[in-house]
């Protein structure tokens, strides 16, 4: 709840901007030379607003702990990062940081950022912001997730100021993606935070029940109302400092409503009863059925093809020792082996789970990059159709036969029989593994479908190891490899199938170690590409995880809203929400 | 009179409803598990007598579906393809209650024609053969269920009823402690301790134990009152002078005095059991994929998309009516007779 009355918050929200007016206008000039950032897109007009659905309330509004979706897209729209990712090339461009240089031996990033410009709250921006951003993300007594990202050969990244408006990062060893890091690592405004940060309360700090005039951000928008459970109001900030080719200040919009609707398809009846203005995440099924009406009611819908999700099948090849599970253990000599796993790849109709999951907006899929990551995925894999012939081959190679009725038996007479472990709240997975069941009941095995809570079956996946094979989906928030380090290296707290490796299992894992390790430090990209290349290589004719499906990221707009180019890269649809406009 | 016209109907209706479930593999034209990926969410299928030339057929048929170019997702009649409809045809094979196999079908199509009565769901299996199977699963479980708890409740009912005291205070609150348990949220913790894979039929055997045991309290309150009432009657009186064993005063004479109680306390919590099995199984507690039921028929009547693109998938629910309907109708005329019947 909010604890400032609205009189109050509103009559400060009108001195800040008007202290934001006479800092532009008078004072800044004469000091420091304010560098605007200027956009592409074609001009709009400034005014109006839009409504936006969210799934369920932000945890909270520091990014430094923000981790469910709907907390990192309201910090998306209030905050800005130093090096950004242009989500339309997937390339970084400046933000904050007007440009950057890098050492030779690509250990050093200097980085020259944007002088004059100002916080939501009219105070200005400069290194010592940088600076105390950076600290309080690698604080381990902090615990913010963005830690993990910034320790690079095993040190975290040191930041050192060079003046105040140039920044110097060390790195201990080169690595390929560093400018892609400073991506959504929003810079904190030093003046509010630093004394709750030297007082240790820097966790209680910007939770969502603090009032308005608390938060400050570099974002194109910034907190005016937080009603809990129904929902949060974001207003233009009036420092922001990009501006359209024509020198119009941004954002256009006066303000961004997000409605708190708790369900997708809640969402979708919304969105087509003209109650919100953007709606993404959602299912094929309902473009499907928002797509009949969408020129009476105004709305286009957008596919823009393969996202970077991919869905895939794995066995659990974790090592049972230590576990009580003979069961699942004994099951393991089938999985290990690679013709089975294989064969079981040659028997999955993956045109049919793009056909009746997603009703034909998803990509069949080979290998772990989708063709929506235009730099990284792998042209060359092969895309093997679907042939039981081949699967049968396959498994008598590997000692398996057929009983008379058809049951597949493996060579000590034992019938093939396991689960594939899905997650309930998952539609799309359930049906996934519907399908494969049916696929391999024509091989003769016998396969189960067991639908979990998601925890329950985290825990499984994770810590128990209590499962024989689970369908699954992995979505990196960037399309650079460094991204996926921690699923494909064999010590990776995501190598799913394959958990707490001291030293690679197989040879095949030590080899996609290497590579993927040296892929990190590499710095040129077509060398990068060709090593990453060998990794999708490895994975498909391994089949550590069995790649089935990437499903089209799909988003919907009312035609009104101008400038609206919706990415795969998340947030897919508010990812330049400072030039949409209305028309 | 009228009252037993309307229990015959009812019992007519249950006992047709019942054999067709029981002989779901024949009156089904296909397996419930059968998929035909290129026929997801296919309408139902119509069955003509007059071909597009306007020619008159004796045989009725129906026409093959090929995709509509115009409107994604949907399907529109190929005329070229017509497929006459044949009966006692052979198919896909099946079991009858599990002991003997066949293959004879009543109806069905040559392939590659399909016939589905109430169209297809979201893997392109036929709802019609779907819900006939699916109600072996819901049919039994509500049967099962009810006799066990009916079971329980004259064991928990005739103690309680005819020795009083302690055991009937003890029976007694025991049950209404039964009737305030949360049992659904008992079920989820339950199914959780499970191993993570069990077979169906242990899966089908779980859920009808739990649906029984739960609702044994309300018969054994029943059958108590009417053992109360039964044991001070004279003839049961006489008959202890005599010396009768308890035993046998409860098997010979008190007992049968409650069978019209348990009679219509079984046709009412039939259905009421039915439509656990369907809650259950819509929170995602019943038999797994691919085995149907009528609850996982009603499942996917959650979604947005179907509840407004495919009005077929409403087709199994409708069908479910008449069978509560009998259920009642049979329960209903039951008590009407114990009313008029004096004890």
């Amino acid at each position: 709840m909010l604890k400032v009355s609205p009189w109050k918050s509103a009559s400060t929200r009108f001195f800040l901007a008007i202290a934001c007016v006479l800092f532009a206008v008078s004072a800044a000039p004469a000091q420091v030379h304010e560098e605007r950032m200027v956009t592409n897109n074609p001009p709009g007009h400034a005014g109006g607003e839009i409504a936006v659905a969210l799934r369920s309330d932000p945890k909270t509004l520091n990014p430094a702990f923000a981790m469910d979706a709907a907390s990192q897209e309201i910090i998306y729209c209030m905050n800005a990062d130093l090096i950004h990712i242009n989500r339309e090339t997937q390339q970084t461009e400046s933000a904050l940081a007007k440009s950057w240089s890098v050492s030779r031996d690509g250990r050093t990033y200097t980085l020259q950022l944007r002088r004059g410009v100002r916080f939501s709250d009219g105070k200005a921006f400069n290194a010592d912001d940088v600076i105390f951003s950076f600290q309080v993300y690698l604080d381990k007594k902090i615990h913010s997730p963005e830690r993990d990202l910034l320790i690079i050969g095993g040190k975290p990244i040191a930041v050192q100021k060079i003046n105040d408006y140039s920044v110097r990062f060390h790195l201990a060893q080169p690595y390929a993606a560093a400018e892609r890091l400073f991506d959504g690592l929003p810079i904190l405004p030093k003046h509010l935070l630093e004394t709750a940060y030297r007082n240790g309360t820097f966790s209680q700090a910007w939770g969502v029940s603090m009032p308005p005039d608390q938060f400050a951000g570099l974002g194109p928008f910034r907190l005016k109302k937080y009603v809990a459970g129904q929902r949060i109001v974001l207003e233009r900030n009036p420092c922001y400092w990009k501006v359209d080719s024509q020198g119009n200040q941004l954002p256009y919009l006066n303000e961004i409503v997000f409605l708190l609707v708790p369900s997708e398809d809640a969402q979708v009846i919304r969105f087509q009863a003209g109650d919100t203005d953007i709606l993404s995440r959602f299912s094929a099924e309902n473009f499907s059925v928002l797509e009949r009406d969408q020129a009476a009611q105004g709305y286009h819908l957008y596919d823009l093809g393969p996202g970077l999700e991919y869905n895939f099948l794995f066995f659990n090849l974790n090592d049972l020792a230590s576990k009580n599970l003979p069961q699942i253990a004994k099951k393991q000599a089938w999985f290990r082996d690679v013709r089975f796993r294989q064969a079981v790849s040659s028997a999955i109709d993956r045109e049919g789970i793009v056909r009746l999951v997603y009703d034909g907006r998803a990509t069949p899929l080979w290998g772990q990059v989708t063709p929506g990551n235009k730099l990284w995925v792998d042209r060359s894999l092969p895309h093997p159709p679907r042939s039981l012939a081949r699967a049968r081959e396959l498994l008598k190679s590997a000692g398996f036969s057929w009983k008379g009725d058809g049951t597949l038996i493996d060579a000590h007479g034992n019938p093939v029989e396991f689960s594939i472990l899905t997650s309930s709240s998952n539609a799309a997975r359930m049906k996934m593994a519907t399908i494969i069941q049916d696929d391999l009941s024509h091989l003769g095995m016998n396969v189960h479908v067991v639908s979990l809570d998601f925890s329950a079956m985290v825990d499984r996946l994770l810590n128990s190891f209590d499962y024989e094979a689970a369908v699954m989906g992995m979505a990196s928030g960037d399309a650079d490899p460094t991204s996926e380090m921690n699923v494909w290296v064999s010590s990776g707290g995501t190598h799913l199938w394959h958990l707490n490796q001291t030293k690679p299992a197989t040879p095949w894992e030590a080899e996609i170690d290497r590579l993927m390790n040296q892929q990190l430090i590499t710095l040129n990209y077509e060398r990068r590409k060709r090593l990453y290349d060998q990794v999708q290589q490895i994975v498909a004719q391994q089949l550590p995880v069995i790649c089935l499906a990437s499903p089209d990221i799909l988003v919907g707009a009312k035609d009104r809203i101008g400038n609206f180019h919706p990415a795969i890269l998340e947030p897919y649809a508010l990812w330049n929400v400072e030039e949409l406009y209305i028309r | 009179m009228k009252h037993q016209h309307k229990l015959w109907a009812a019992v007519v209706l249950l006992a047709g409803i019942h054999g067709v479930i029981l002989f779901a593999g024949f009156f089904a034209p296909y397996s419930f598990s059968a998929q035909d990926r290129g026929l997801p969410f296919a309408p139902p299928t119509r069955i003509h007598f007059v071909d597009a030339q306007g020619k008159f057929h004796a045989r009725p048929f129906v026409y093959g579906l090929q995709d509509d170019p115009n409107v994604a997702g949907s399907y529109s009649v190929d005329s070229k393809r017509m497929y006459s409809l044949h009966f006692f045809v052979q198919g896909a094979p099946y079991k009858v209650a599990g002991l003997f196999s066949s293959r004879v079908h009543l109806y069905g199509v040559p392939a590659p024609g399909r016939i589905f009565l109430l169209g297809t769901d979201a893997y392109g299996r036929d709802q019609f053969s779907r819900f006939l199977y699916g109600g072996q699963i819901s049919l039994a479980a509500g049967l099962i269920a009810a006799g066990l708890s009916v079971l329980l409740g004259i064991i928990a009912g005739a103690l309680a009823g005819f020795y009083g005291g302690w055991i009937d205070d003890v029976l007694m609150r025991g049950g209404e402690l039964f009737l305030a348990l949360p049992w659904l949220y008992l079920l989820f913790a339950v199914r959780a301790a499970l191993p993570l894979h069990i077979a169906q039929w242990q899966v089908f055997l779980l859920l009808v134990t739990v649906i029984g045991l739960i609702g044994w309290a309300r018969p054994a309150r029943l059958i108590r009152g009417a053992v109360l009432s039964g044991k001070e009657r004279n003839f049961v009186v006489a008959a202890r002078a005599f010396g009768a064993s308890d035993l046998y005063l409860l098997r010979r004479h008190v007992l049968p005095q409650t069978y019209a109680i348990v009679l219509t306390q079984m046709t009412l919590l039939i259905p009421q059991y039915i439509l656990a099995e369907v809650t259950l199984t819509f929170l995602g507690l019943g038999v797994g994929e691919p085995m149907p039921s009528w609850g996982s028929l009603l499942t996917a009547l959650q979604r947005y998309y179907i509840l407004s693109s495919y009005w077929w998938m409403f087709l199994p629910a409708l069908l479910l009516i008449p069978v509560f309907l009998a259920y009642y109708v049979a329960g209903d005329a039951l008590q009407e007779r114990l009313k008029s019947v004096p004890l």
